[in-house]
């Protein structure tokens, strides 16, 4: 049985790990092609409508990975959490089936079209494609949020006497307190990882002295939404949430910030220290007094409960995890605000292209952004263990009953040998596009 | 409700099955007919510019199931675990070699991503056959050994196959002579929807061929048809009753008839339009007369022991299905919308298309 939960709960957090590094680009993404299809209209420069269709195919790449890895964590809910299923499925079928029917079908219908139909749509048609990707693309992210704030904090629900959860007010779940700063965290998160994808592209292409306006192009644009998104990432929408879970998740917050033990006049923050499970301690622990009671409740001294003050199974089962998952994630945006607010002074001096040091760190920057969005993740889902739905259901009650570790583990290798031959291929791909950059292509 | 819910999707599962049916179709003929490099190439186009568009009904099938009958996809998720899964390896499979193959152009590279598309389809078929044989021949629910059950009751599991290969023993496998039997008519019935639907959609060389290949598989398909009917009264004897109590239901069966009876005819009809609705019809009529056929069970147990699973015992709250419905009108037109305008903007042969691919 603790075998089953075992690989059952690795092999999602596998698929979904690696599903996830596809929607995150392409949300953002999308944005970005609204926003240089936006400046073509007004403008009529070509090299806006490049840069738009150039993006767009770099978008369809990942579009494609993302329905054939996102196909199976639908099929998974049945699959590998059938107990969880059939306890929840009226309530989560709900989000998620709305997904599919409004997302889904809008973001696959127009992309198709966006992709192949400019020249019979015209140019305001094809802008109108273009927004309705991005709509279907930020629609799904809003339906996938609203069924892991439920799961997160449930609303609007009845338990009937054989533990099946029943719907009981559908519009709660869109009202749940929990879902928009989580969907505006999240979609600010997504627009970091396209701004340092795009400003990435950009810098190579400047360094390489190829493409070289859209070099600049791509660089600017990214910069500037990568310093606006950067920022809103933390503030509001960041600190937003982390208030939700010290208010609705109080364990969880405890085992995410570090705080061992309750300290009576206000809790200190912690930047750096390796969680000690023995002792029940951080070991080399760097940390400032009275901030954190500071930033959740705006005054110095208030006390904020450690996770001394809860039982050991109302903790999450990985508190090491946990912990450095939201630190991970804190510490890279802090330094993506620095280095993109340092691009955009550059910039606004109009001297960036040549600050060739900073160019090459923003180009390898690029796997970081990916990396503070899936710890963010981590952090929201280590945070609810041991539950699936918080303090309703236990994790361990949502496992299919006749599914076997044997089977699990046999599956599971099969993903790890398909996704990484998935991977590879992908990377050859978005590579050689890159490569041939957007200047229009002769047949 | 439950049967307003049972009744979208269905029908959105057919649409997938006649949809994505078609370039799994398109695949198996790849496979086979496909020799020179120019037709590999328009009748993969004709598989790869759809495909995701298709598969979409899939998704939102499984998102209806599991929002609709929670208890259903719970239970028949898991307890076909391993065909299942393996299904998604085969629909990543096919779809990296439709999308990849068109990327380098080296004929080794091609070979592999046309095989990789070819082989899934034909695989794909296969499973997707064999999986309507198994629900209608049904599972051993709660998994009960000698009269008691070991598992909740509407909870099972199947190996992929038992050693007897056969579906009236006590554990069937997924894989026994009588599904087998069921997955050859699904790949015979794609292959000849995809060759129907290479002829509408390409110019490729092979087109006249492929009319001779519809009437020798519709024969194989005739055949299959009247040898499955005899051994399906022999896995699920009262298959036939709600046709007797219910005579209307007999409009399934007739349009799955009509499509067989009308491709015989393949090289006289004149437009590649009606060919393609008569191989439309008979993939509507053999998933809804075996839906109908079992109506309102939608998982038959094989055991005295525990029920079978219907619509009505696995079905979510009244109150979600009816809140469902609300969003679920609206999504349906939009996604006509979706289909209308997008059909508009890619009729013709796809070879003709400036796609620029």
């Amino acid at each position: 049985m603790e075998d089953m939960l075992f690989y059952d709960r690795l092999q999602f957090a596998f698929t979904i790990t690696f599903h996830y590094i596809f929607p995150q680009l392409t949300m953002g993404l999308s944005l970005l092609v609204v926003y240089y299809k936006w400046r073509y209209l007004r403008s009529n420069v070509e090299k806006y409508n490049n840069a738009a269709k150039f993006l767009m195919k770099i978008f369809a790449i990942n579009f494609t990975m993302g329905v054939v890895t996102g196909i199976p964590m639908e099929f998974q809910f049945g699959t590998n959490w059938a107990k969880f299923s059939e306890l929840t499925g009226g309530i989560i079928g709900q989000t998620l089936a709305m997904e599919g029917m409004f997302s889904f079908f809008l973001e696959s219908s127009f992309l198709a079209l966006f992709i192949f139909g400019e020249k019979l749509m015209g140019q305001k048609l094809h802008f109108l494609t273009g927004f309705l990707v991005f709509l279907g693309s930020w629609a799904s992210g809003w339906f996938i949020l609203a069924t892991n704030a439920w799961m997160q904090h449930p609303v609007g629900h009845e338990i009937l006497e054989n533990g099946t959860f029943v719907l009981a007010n559908f519009s709660e779940l869109f009202t749940n307190p929990w879902l928009i700063p989580a969907f505006l965290h999240n979609q600010m998160a997504s627009v970091v990882t396209s701004s340092f994808v795009v400003a990435s592209i950009g810098a190579f292409y400047v360094l390489r002295n190829k493409q070289i306006e859209y070099g600049h192009l791509f660089l600017k644009t990214g910069v500037i939404f990568g310093l606006i998104s950067s920022l809103l990432v933390a503030f509001p929408t960041g600190d937003w949430n982390a208030k939700n879970v010290a208010k609705y998740q109080p364990a969880a917050f405890a085992a995410m910030e570090g705080i061992f033990e309750t300290e009576e006049a206000g809790a200190e923050i912690v930047l750096i220290g390796q969680p000690n499970m023995v002792d029940k301690k951080l070991d080399n622990k760097i940390a400032v007094p009275n901030i954190l009671s500071f930033l959740t409740y705006q005054e110095w001294d208030k006390q904020v409960p450690g996770m001394d003050q809860f039982k050991e199974e109302e903790l999450p089962d990985n508190i090491p995890a946990l912990y450095y998952s939201y630190h991970i994630m804190v510490g890279l945006g802090t330094v993506f605000i620095g280095v993109m607010a340092l691009a955009v002074f550059f910039l606004w001096r109009k001297n960036l292209h040549k600050m060739k040091p900073l160019l090459w760190f923003i180009m390898f920057l690029v796997p970081f952004p990916y990396i503070a969005n899936l710890t963010g993740w981590y952090t929201a889902e280590l945070g609810r263990q041991p539950y699936l739905v918080y303090g309703l259901l236990k994790t361990s009650e949502g496992v299919s009953p006749t599914v076997s570790s044997g089977n699990t583990l046999f599956t599971l290798l099969g993903f790890v040998a398909l996704y990484m031959l998935l991977g590879l291929l992908f990377l050859v791909l978005v590579g050689k596009t890159i490569h041939q950059g957007p200047t229009p292509q002769k047949h | 409700m439950e049967l307003v819910w049972y009744i979208i999707i269905g029908i959105v599962l057919a649409m997938f099955f006649v949809l994505d049916g078609y370039d799994f179709g398109a695949g198996i003929i790849h496979l086979f007919y496909a020799k020179k490099e120019k037709d590999k190439e328009v009748i993969a186009k004709s598989a790869g510019l759809f495909w995701d568009s298709n598969e979409v009904w899939l998704v939102a099938a499984g998102g209806m199931l599991f929002m609709a009958f929670p208890s259903f996809y719970a239970s028949v998720f898991s307890g076909f675990y391993l065909p299942l899964i393996i299904v998604l390896w085969l629909i990543i499979f096919r779809a990296i070699g439709l999308e990849f193959r068109a990327q380098f152009n080296y004929q080794m590279w091609k070979d592999i991503w046309d095989k990789s598309f070819g082989v899934s389809s034909l695989l794909l078929a296969l499973f997707f056959g064999i999986a309507l044989g198994n629900i209608v021949r049904g599972v051993n629910l709660g998994i009960v050994d000698t009269g008691v059950s070991t598992q909740e009751a509407h909870y099972f599991f199947l190996p992929l196959w038992d050693s007897s290969f056969s579906p009236l023993s006590d554990h069937p496998g997924v894989i026994d002579w009588f599904t087998l039997i069921i997955g050859f008519i699904a790949v015979v019935t794609l292959a000849i929807h995809g060759a129907n639907w290479v002829i509408l959609k390409t110019n490729s060389s092979i087109n006249k061929k492929l009319k001779g290949v519809i009437f020798k598989l519709n024969i194989a398909l005739a055949a299959l048809t009247v040898f499955s009917l005899i051994v399906w009264q022999l896995v699920n004897p009262n298959s036939l009753n709600n046709f007797i109590d219910k005579p209307y239901l007999m409009v399934f069966p007739i349009i799955y008839l009509t499509g067989l009876v009308g491709l015989f005819f393949i090289k006289k009809i004149k437009k590649d339009v009606h060919a393609f609705a008569l191989s439309t019809m008979l993939i509507l009529g053999g998933i809804t007369s075996s839906l109908a056929s079992m109506f309102p069970v939608i998982l038959p147990s094989v055991n005295d022991t525990n029920p079978s699973l219907t619509i009505y015992n696995t079905a979510a709250s009244e109150y979600g299905l009816s809140v469902a419905m609300n969003w679920g009108v609206v999504g349906i037109i939009l996604v006509i919308i979706y289909m209308i305008v997008q059909k508009r903007l890619t009729t013709g042969k796809v070879d003709e298309m400036d796609y620029g691919h």
